[in-house]
């Protein structure tokens, strides 16, 4: 076991897997000698090698269409994307291809293959370096999508993408790469794509969230009344998500808050809203509450911690749906 | 015949002020005047001062990232000045490392500043000027010249739409679209390439496997040239006959500017790790300040009282402008619902009214159940 920030998780998963796995590549923008722009491939490209850390042309689209070719050749193509602000020019490999290999050849032909992109705002970044459109992907058929909260799930859930057989988004909040470090174990272990974990139990209220987010739930819950017992669920997968661990939360507390970045309209909240309402509906004490980014563009860093949900906004929220 | 040559092409390279400040006279005509060197020369100095100062903001934690423009500033500084000359008329679609360009032509020096502070007011076009905010998504701009240039060409009105943008770009499908684009539909624009040679820690020999980037023009019928592009009078000469050639001939040109990034790539990079220190030791050499000034020095029309002066007055403006950018009042919270529409939805205004982004917490706690836990 060390201690490990969430860059260090996924940087040794990224090695192990690489060490186990000789169709396993990395390829993007400054991902070999410089190690990433966040160092999270750092060592590797004199590791492995420029065969397979592979410093690309500036091109997204490139990185996103000759990774599905990679795959489709029998690769394990990973492909890094910068920022999430930067998907833009990848959008129609990723959702017209990518995501629809597997279906439209009848599965003759699949795509598995690893996405990483940094995600997430609150590191006075520039713009378009601070978005979550984690909604866009899990809204396309095909693709999963994965957004993990700590360097244990880190380098559990990077290992189970690298070794799935579909495509997966692997959302790396940048916000945490290094705020915190976790004991994570040396050898390789995996955590499930598509179960949630229970962060904290409780029994009146349930909070749902994902990524960096979780961090800034945790903290909102630490001045809460004692007698408040809150439940804390972080998704960890976006899509498949897992439906189970949430609703029999709510069964049992009857009142959710879900929390996330993302603009709030057409947020993924508004489909775990939709789906508690779907099967806890009875047991329902008050109205799924949304404490979420609002649904407007990013601002640049001097406003943005006005726009991300705080411990103060998120206790709110959940004082609120208690009371109700 | 069954074997002919169907297309041949050769990209000529400029250079008329080579780094001993030693200038080649008859390239040079009808270029740059004495007083138009002089001006660019202290222009280029303010910015030097500028960028210096940037840098020691964000270091000092008192701005953002921040990409210095250090080294690059003579293509700039010449296409800058052949638009300040046609009155700032043309369209600019900036990327992030041409600030004096904009600079000449009516963009406040606190906007990149503020931009940079992470305040978009910094990216407030004032009327009347030509310019678009920097673009931060690589590449995706040069697009936007091209249907700027377009729209002039469709009004009849005599102006260019030029995008400024690095080598690194060249390798953005939507460069190329807006090259073809541009060629195809005859259109007035220039596309001015500043090849510095790096795209963060990526050389351009790994960007392209191209001679050069300025034959990417070729296949898209732009007229192609390269430039020594810390030469203010190469680069003036080769951008004046570039607006032109769109002007009168709605022909696109390509322009590959050879010059170097002195700098780290921005604030948040550390060269030291992909490149080595003796090729940005060669390349200092080549500097255009140095050279304009060796130039202007041999024929008398400087020394070291007019360089204490400009050193003395760029000091003056950076801080005045620091001043400014830094005095702004805090922006407010509704100033990212206000601009979003020209009509807010209501769900927006509730929103901004509320900051609240669910129904609860919006209606009185009258509705609180009775034999509810209660804790608001
Ligand atoms: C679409 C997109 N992809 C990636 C980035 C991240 N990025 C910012 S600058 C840069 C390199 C740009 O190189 P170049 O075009 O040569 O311009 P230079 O910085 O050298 O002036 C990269 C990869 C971005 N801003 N936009
Ligand atoms: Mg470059």
């Amino acid at each position: 076991m060390a201690s490990l920030t969430l860059v260090q998780a996924i940087n040794l998963a990224l090695i192990q897997e690489m060490e186990a796995d000789d169709r396993v590549l990395i390829l993007g923008e400054d991902v070999g000698k410089n190690g990433g722009v966040f160092r999270v491939t750092e060592g590797l490209h004199e590791r492995f090698g420029a065969k397979r850390v592979v410093d690309t042309p500036l091109a997204e689209s490139g990185i996103m269409g000759s990774a599905i070719g990679l795959a489709m050749g029998g690769l394990r193509p990973i492909p890094e994307i910068q920022f999430e602000g930067f998907m833009g020019p990848a959008y129609d490999q990723l959702t017209n291809h990518a995501a629809r290999y597997r279906s439209r050849s009848r599965g003759s032909i699949t795509i598995p293959m690893t996405v990483r992109v940094p995600v997430g705002g609150g590191i006075h970044a520039p713009e378009l370096h601070s978005d979550s459109p984690e909604a866009i992907y899990a809204h396309t058929p095909g693709l999963k999508v994965v957004m993990p909260s700590s360097p244990y799930d880190a380098k559990g859930l990077l290992i189970s993408a690298i070794r799935d057989p579909d495509p997966v988004v692997f959302f790396e909040p940048k916000r945490i790469y290094r705020s915190f470090r976790e004991e994570v174990p040396e050898d390789e272990y995996t955590v499930p794509i598509g179960k949630a974990k229970i962060v904290e139990e409780g029994s009146d209220l349930t909070v749902v969230t994902w990524g960096a987010s979780t961090v800034q739930c945790i903290e909102a819950m630490d001045s809460l009344p004692e007698d408040l017992s809150v439940e804390l669920i972080d998704l960890r997968t976006i899509y498949p998500w897992d439906e189970e661990t949430v609703v029999e939360s709510v069964n049992k507390t009857g009142r959710c808050v879900i929390v996330h970045e993302a603009p709030k309209t057409a947020g993924f909240g508004a489909e775990v809203a939709t789906v508690i309402q779907e099967r806890c509906f009875l047991k329902l004490q008050a109205p799924v509450q949304r404490v979420a980014g609002f649904d407007t563009v990013m601002p640049y860093y001097k406003l943005e911690l006005e726009y991300l949900p705080d411990a103060a906004r998120i206790g709110k929220g959940i004082l609120e749906c208690a009371a109700y | 015949m069954p074997k002919r040559t169907a297309y041949t092409a050769k990209i000529e390279h400029y250079q008329i002020l080579d780094e001993n400040g030693e200038l080649d006279t008859r390239l040079a005509k009808n270029t740059l005047t004495d007083e138009d060197v002089v001006f660019l020369y202290e222009q280029m100095s303010i910015s030097r001062h500028y960028d210096e100062i940037a840098f020691k903001l964000q270091r000092s934690g008192r701005m953002g990232t921040y990409p210095q423009n250090k080294g690059q500033e003579a293509g700039p500084a010449a296409a800058g000045l052949v638009m300040k000359q046609r009155g700032s008329v043309d369209w600019i679609a900036p990327c992030y490392r041409e600030n004096l360009a904009l600079f000449l032509n009516g963009l406040p020096m606190e906007s990149i500043l503020l931009h940079w502070m992470g305040d978009e007011r910094g990216n407030k076009i004032p009327d009347g000027v030509n310019i678009l905010p920097m673009a931060i998504p690589i590449g995706t701009h040069p697009l936007h010249a091209v249907g700027l240039g377009w729209s002039a060409k469709y009004k009849e009105e005599d102006r260019v739409g030029v995008a400024f943008f690095g080598d690194g770009a060249t390798s953005e499908g939507d460069v190329h679209e807006a090259m073809n684009f541009a060629g195809a539909l005859k259109l007035p624009c220039v596309f001015f390439c500043q090849n510095n040679k790096w795209a963060i820690s990526v050389p351009s020999s790994t960007q392209t496997a191209s001679e050069t980037f300025a034959q990417k023009g070729l296949a898209y019928g732009h007229h192609c040239v390269q430039v020594d592009g810390n030469d203010i009078f190469a680069c003036y000469k080769i951008f004046k006959e570039a607006i032109d050639r769109a002007r009168m001939e709605h022909k696109p040109t390509f322009i590959e500017a050879l010059t170097y990034r002195l700098g780290d790539h921005t604030t948040a990079d550390d060269a030291r790790r992909y490149r080595d220190q003796a090729e940005v030791d060669e390349w200092a050499k080549k500097d255009p300040l140095i050279r304009t000034r060796k130039y202007l020095e041999n024929k008398g029309l400087w020394d070291d009282d007019r360089q204490a002066q400009i050193e003395a007055k760029a000091k003056e403006i950076v801080s005045r402008v620091v001043k400014n950018a830094e005095g702004i009042e805090k922006p407010k919270t509704s100033d990212f619902f206000d601009d979003m529409f020209a009509v807010l939805p209501d769900e927006l205004v509730r929103q901004r009214e509320t900051m609240r982004t669910s129904v609860l917490g919006q209606r009185p706690q009258t509705e609180t159940l009775a034999g509810q836990p209660q804790h608001a």
